[in-house]
């Protein structure tokens, strides 16, 4: 742990990847006790006003604060990106896990099932559950976490099929251990580490896919803020306060970015291979 | 570079003198296709088929109305009722029996005689036991048909009805040949100044001057296309891009702004006939209280609700256009006041509120008020969910079914009170007292009496708070400068083309 510790102190990636989702994090948490303003407090007369002392990024079409709307706009996006990650994660590990321990025919099923759902583009899937289930926030999510599910199902089989064909797993299997055992106390924890890579990224891949869906009318309903429900709200005002699509756009540009550098910063961090490299 | 310097220098002098010879007039200049006499009419929302007998929706109405199809009678633009096929009428004593006269001689685009045996079949079609006319219950006063000859035709009533001739004025009553309109709605044939060309599902349909319309020579378009365009961003830009000539009902008024900045065109506030209302089943849960809905009427903020549609719309406290000579203020019979609205909230027995759904059709008057909605009756603990539908969901599951708390529609017919005295209509407002005082309303024929009993019922809807009566919409007309002859106001939802023509 020391030693990781130390490794990542010198890598800059991590670091600014960690800092920008430790931003958003503390923003989200903050947001909930404490706005500069009620994020959804109406008032028509206030409407498009720009940025001043009072209100720090100006207000909305609905003179409502912008800056107030976009720090609980960071909850939408962290609670989608937490949940949906987990489904992928609960379901997907498990379904990797079986099939790399069964192999044959449940592997062969499994691997052409989460093709077929990865064929599909992301945001297609998530329209077609949305559209037929109607437009919310929760079935947003349900969309991108069963996205998310052939995703981990995938990183799990690979990474434990490696494993499988290890000395320490193959002595495990010698001394009669289950191949619900040794998943468990074998392969999972060696697994652990790609998957958190693997983590890391789907959540950035769920806050942009919950932004999309949201800009398309199909996510987060109003009057719940949403990054990308705002830059809806935002574009038939491009002309006269470019500001309403600047600040939720760079949000999300913003925590996607950290999200996506504090994964590949993990995955330098964790891989095996690099090591001894780092740590000389 | 220098002759990148020359060429600027050419063209800005160029475009000083064209400013000097011709001033501000030669920038607002027309389509090329305006040589042809042909327009491309921007429409927000797609009609289903284009039969107005069967369908009811506004978007029928506007292609077909006064343009493929014509009425016995016809609106003006004013609101008024002018004679159509028929050339005059004459009603009995009694108000009982009509007879109207025809236009002789007029013909069918497909060459069929029109006469009055197609009255009486289309009168038939929207008044028999059996038909399916959704306008059914605007012609119920309707005894029997008569064709007496060729050009004369008797409808006989049941009871008097004041609204009888109007009605028969209406896109709803469109005539048609006895021999085409099964395929009218695919296939419309009607005996208007415009021809049905094609249709291009999702995109357009189009029309042609007609040859054979008995008053050709005052048709000044040749062709004329209605393009359906329902994003605002893709309205403004096809406007501004000039694939689109005019835009009859413009839906975003956010985008006024821009559209007045750009000279070409013009910008024209009229008036609608849609009172927008936040819809109440008053047949479920707490609104059935007349408490609970009272203090919703309190709980709203007209100002911010006029505020979110830029301006553009008036506010109501009843279901009646301000507009109209008959119309009373009653905005003020619950007057926004959030203390008495919470206290009559606690005495219906609802003290922290109630939570309830607010299903909005796909239109941006019902977007931009659900969300403002959502926030002033939150004000006063009422907790509303928005659920997003398409027109075929919000028909069936609020409409039909009357699945649903709240809602927000536009009504956009003329004289649509008589909606509060029909049995099983959505709101589920169920009221012996309207019902009877309406029934008076139909029956008087005498127009100042008349006039006291409109009034008097759109205060019996206003005291009842049926439903929560938001604004009258406006009809923000924009068009090109130089077309003229388009309706500044819509007293029934028509692009009447028929007065239109390129300056």
């Amino acid at each position: 742990m020391k030693a990781f510790l130390g490794r990542a102190r010198r890598h800059v990636g991590f670091l600014v990847g960690a800092t920008l989702v430790a931003i958003v994090l503390a923003t989200a948490i903050l947001s909930t006790v404490w706005t500069p303003h009620p994020h959804d407090d109406l008032r028509m007369a206030l409407k498009l006003k720009p940025a001043d002392t009072t209100w720090w990024l100006g207000t909305d079409h609905r003179g409502r604060d912008v800056l107030s709307r976009i720090m609980v706009g960071a909850q939408t996006s962290i609670v989608v990106g937490l949940i949906a990650v987990s489904i992928g994660m609960a379901i997907g590990v498990a379904l990797g896990a079986w099939a790399a321990a069964r192999r044959g025919w449940v592997d062969e099923l499994l691997s052409r099932f989460g093709d077929l759902v990865l064929s599909m583009p992301a945001v297609l899937l998530a329209i077609l559950i949305t559209s037929v289930f109607g437009a919310s926030a929760t079935n947003a999510i349900l969309a991108i976490g069963i996205f998310n599910i052939p995703v981990f199902a995938r990183v799990t089989r690979g990474a434990a099929l490696t494993l499988w064909g290890r000395d320490f797993v193959r002595a495990a299997a010698a001394l009669g251990l289950g191949p619900l055992t040794i998943t468990w106390r074998h392969v999972l924890p060696n697994a652990a580490g790609v998957l958190l890579v693997q983590a890391t990224i789907q959540f950035a891949v769920a806050i942009l896919a919950e932004a999309g869906l949201s800009y398309l009318g199909l996510g987060a309903q109003p009057p719940v803020p949403s990054w990308g429900r705002m830059l809806y709200d935002a574009q038939t005002y491009l002309y006269d306060a470019p500001g309403l699509a600047i600040w939720p756009g760079l949000a999300i540009a913003l925590t996607v970015l950290g999200l996506n550098m504090l994964g590949d910063g993990l995955r330098d961090l964790l891989d095996p291979r690099l090591r001894p490299l780092r740590v000389g | 570079m220098t002759i990148f310097t020359r060429r600027g220098a050419i063209g800005l002098t160029g475009a000083a003198g064209v400013l000097a010879l011709f001033g501000e007039g030669a920038l607002a200049q027309a389509p090329a296709r305006a040589k042809d006499g042909a327009v491309v009419i921007g429409m927000s929302l797609e009609p289903p088929v284009l039969d107005p007998n069967l369908n009811a929706a506004a978007a029928v109405r506007e292609i077909t109305y006064l343009n493929i199809y014509e009425s016995l009678a016809r609106i003006d633009p004013r609101g008024g009722i002018i004679p159509g096929l028929a050339t005059g009428w004459t009603v009995s004593p009694d108000g009982l029996e009509y007879v109207f006269k025809l236009v002789p001689g007029v013909k069918y685009h497909d060459g069929e005689p029109c006469d009055s045996a197609d009255v009486k079949f289309t009168l038939d079609r929207l008044s028999a036991p059996d038909a399916t006319a959704p306008g059914k219950s605007l012609y119920a006063s309707i005894k029997s048909v008569e064709v007496i000859d060729a050009t004369t035709v008797k409808v006989t009533l049941k009871n008097p009805d004041s609204f009888f001739l109007y009605n028969v004025a209406l896109g709803d009553a469109s005539i048609m040949g006895r021999k085409s309109a099964a395929t009218n709605g695919t296939k419309p044939i009607g005996t208007g100044p415009f021809v049905f060309k094609e249709r291009k599902e999702g995109d357009s349909v189009t029309l042609a001057k007609s040859p054979t319309y008995r008053h050709a020579a005052s048709i000044r378009l040749n062709t004329v296309t209605f393009k359906f365009i329902r994003d605002p961003a893709a309205q403004i830009n096809a406007l501004l891009a000039g694939d689109v000539d005019t835009f009859p009902g413009f839906q975003a008024p956010e985008l006024v702004g821009r559209v007045r900045a750009d000279n070409r065109f013009a910008v024209v506030i009229g008036s609608t006939m849609g009172e927008t209302i936040l819809a109440t089943n008053n047949g479920r849960g707490p609104m059935k209280d007349l408490r609970v809905r009272q203090a919703i009427a309190h709980a709203l903020n007209r100002e911010d609700l006029v505020a979110g549609e830029s301006g553009f719309a008036l506010p109501i406290g009843s279901h009646f256009p301000p507009h109209d000579a008959d119309h009373v203020d009653l905005t003020k019979t619950y007057p926004f006041d959030i203390a008495k609205a919470k206290k009559l909230l606690a005495d219906a027995g609802h003290p922290n509120g109630f939570e309830a759904s607010l299903k909005l059709p796909p239109v941006g008057y019902a977007q931009r008020s659900g969300e403002i909605l959502v926030s002033q009756l939150g004000k006063i603990g009422i907790k509303l969910t928005i659920t997003q539908l398409q027109w075929p969901q919000w028909l069936a599951e609020v409409f039909k079914e009357r699945n649903y708390d709240f809602t927000i529609v536009a009504h956009t017919e003329a004289n649509d009170l008589d909606r509060y005295a029909r049995d099983g209509y959505y709101w589920g407002y169920d009221s012996k007292a309207f019902k009877d005082h309406w029934a008076a309303v139909v029956r008087e024929t005498d127009p100042a009496k008349r006039a006291v009993l409109i009034k008097a019922a759109q205060k019996m809807v206003a005291d009842d708070a049926v439903n929560g009566f938001l604004f009258q919409l406006g009809k923000i007309g924009v068009w090109n400068r130089q077309l003229v002859g388009m309706w500044e106001n819509s007293p029934t939802p028509s692009i009447d083309l028929s007065g239109v023509s390129w300056k």
